[in-house]
């Protein structure tokens, strides 16, 4: 894993709600067709970085960015056209939340925002995002019900499902997996794996276990600063370059 | 042996006596504060129902005051209502809904933000004969609209408006935030996480602010008596187009006011039927709003 060629590029990120800086100055590499994941204890600013990634943090009001984010080298920050950039990037939040529409309008309504309107695109779209997802087969025949009404892990395999609907090069999951059952938390982390083939995973976690399963490489964040990024492996060894690092993973630390 | 026997476990300690006691009050005396609000409502409508009865037919809604209001009906009253309230929903509503989506959705939470929101709260304060002052100053001097069913419908329009808003604002913040938040994070822009997620879920929440205006701009008397209602306006029987927007019209409300108060030896139940086909009209309205608030939320799903 010599010189890759980088899918996002971090550089001096400082980001501050109200004056209260929560992340400190950080700088990493995503590189391209990895799934680089991010793990540390709550508050230490994980959920924010990824709003800095698709420009979300811009809808919280008294949050200030410095730094930059480059997406494929475009500056994130300087982009015109904000839209078609979080089209760019899938993003799969902790908490499900269907869309008040029926499955097949949570699916759709990505693509159809952004202008697609043939029937048959868009059908053969949501069947390919639902499979995915791991939904299709329980939910092909009821298309039309309300996407609120499926239970809590079927929601969330809903939003990666919307995740994957405007054919991201990015997918940001944050927290995927707390509301699904470990069956299905497996199949997704498969689908995961095969995902990467194509696109560029950022996974934010607190099941350590799941980064070891899933990352190429892994990035303690903690109170805002990067305490260590590295290949997985050399996280999860004996010998990560940090003792916080070893500690944390064993479920040792504060 | 400390764990008690089996059947003592659920006996009836004092304990749970007395939160049962206090259990079966508190539903009684709820019970009773909701059973509170319907008596008065009951009283008045079969009090006026039964002084009103020997007036109400339908020639009294279709026909003309007589004899200097004493006899007779109230069409002009009622059509002029109609139009006052028509009108001046017409140009609340569309101004008050943009106006709050603007400011719920768009507006970021700065001082000009704060300072509207705080002057829509205020003006929703104002009392209504300050707004017929302001209208009689604005629209029937300034504008030069005359005494007129344009000044009065205006100034109607600007006493209902804050209180639309303000209705609004609640109806777009009952939307969770999480759905917009969805949408952001697909790429879709506030308009259209507007059009196919906010506004759906909240139309019917800015209908019933916008309905409930309507028996308030109905029952208002002092805005259009300063503005365009006048005491008599002869106009032709069960005609539905008799004013132009420049002339003067008379009104329930104002019509109320007049044969209670200004004509002497009025018949008796005139005042009573005038208020009853005003509060007809106005729970009419109601129901017409609540059957569509029904008809959307069967439409609405979450």
């Amino acid at each position: 894993m010599s010189e890759r060629s980088k899918t996002i590029e971090v550089e001096d990120l400082r980001l501050s709600y109200a004056g209260r800086e929560v992340l400190h100055g950080i700088s990493f590499d995503v590189f391209r067709h990895e799934i680089l994941a991010v793990i540390g204890p709550a508050q230490s600013g994980k959920s924010s970085l990824l709003r800095c990634l698709n420009r979300t943090i811009d809808f919280v009001a008294d949050a200030a960015v410095s730094g930059s984010v480059r997406i494929e080298g475009e500056d994130v920050r300087k982009v015109r056209d904000v839209f078609a950039l979080r089209r760019r990037i899938g993003m799969v939040s902790p908490l499900p939340v269907g869309l008040p529409l029926s499955i097949y309008d949570n699916v759709a309504f990505a693509p159809r925002s952004a202008g697609m309107k043939n029937r048959a695109e868009l059908d053969a779209l949501v069947e390919r995002c639902l499979r995915l997802a791991a939904l299709w087969d329980e939910v092909k025949d009821r298309l039309t019900s309300l996407g609120t009404a499926l239970s809590g892990g079927q929601q969330q395999r809903l939003t990666i499902a919307r995740a994957l609907s405007h054919q991201p090069e990015v997918l940001c999951l944050d927290e995927f997996s707390i509301a699904i059952d470990p069956v299905t938390t497996m199949r997704i982390e498969d689908v995961l794996k095969e995902l990467r083939n194509d696109i560029t995973i950022v996974l934010v976690t607190n099941l350590v276990q799941q980064a070891r399963r899933l990352a190429d490489r892994t990035m303690f964040l903690w109170k805002g600063e990067i305490v260590e990024l590295d290949r997985t492996e050399v996280m999860f060894s004996d010998r990560p370059a940090e003792r916080r690092t070893f500690e944390y993973v064993r479920g040792i630390f504060g | 042996m400390t764990s008690p026997p089996p059947t003592a476990r659920f006996a009836r300690t004092p304990l749970v006596a007395t939160r049962e006691r206090h259990e079966r009050v508190a539903k009684w005396v709820f019970f009773a504060m909701s059973v509170s609000l319907i008596v008065p409502l009951v009283a008045i409508v079969a009090y006026l129902l039964i002084r009103a009865a020997p007036s109400l037919s339908w020639e009294f809604l279709l026909d003309l005051p007589r004899k200097g209001m004493r006899e007779g009906g109230i069409w002009p009253a009622f059509v002029g209502t109609l139009y006052l309230v028509g009108m001046s929903l017409a140009v609340a509503t569309p101004i008050g809904v943009l106006a709050a989506i603007y400011l719920h959705e768009y507006a970021r939470d700065n001082w000009l933000n704060r300072l509207i929101h705080l002057a829509v709260i205020n003006l929703a304060g104002v009392p209504s004969i300050v707004h017929a002052l302001f209208g009689l100053g604005a629209f029937v001097y300034a504008a030069r609209f005359g005494y007129s069913i344009l000044s009065a419908s205006l100034t109607l329009a600007i006493m209902t408006l804050p209180v639309i808003i303000a209705s609004t604002r609640e109806a777009l913040a009952s939307v969770p935030k999480e759905f917009r938040e969805a949408c952001w994070n697909v790429g879709a822009s506030r308009w259209q996480t507007i059009r196919r997620v906010v506004l759906p879920n909240s139309i019917s929440g800015i209908l019933t602010g916008v309905i409930l205006q309507v028996s308030r701009a109905a029952g208002e008397t002092a805005p259009i008596m300063f503005t365009g209602a006048v005491f008599f306006k002869a106009v032709t029987r069960g005609d539905l187009f008799p004013y132009g927007l420049d002339d003067q019209c008379m009104a329930l409300s104002m019509h109320l006011y007049t044969v209670s108060t200004q004509v002497p030896n009025v018949k008796e139940s005139i005042p009573y039927a005038t208020a009853v086909v005003l509060l007809g009209s106005v729970l009419m309205v109601n129901a017409a709003a609540i059957a569509l608030r029904v008809w959307l939320r069967n439409r609405k799903r979450w």
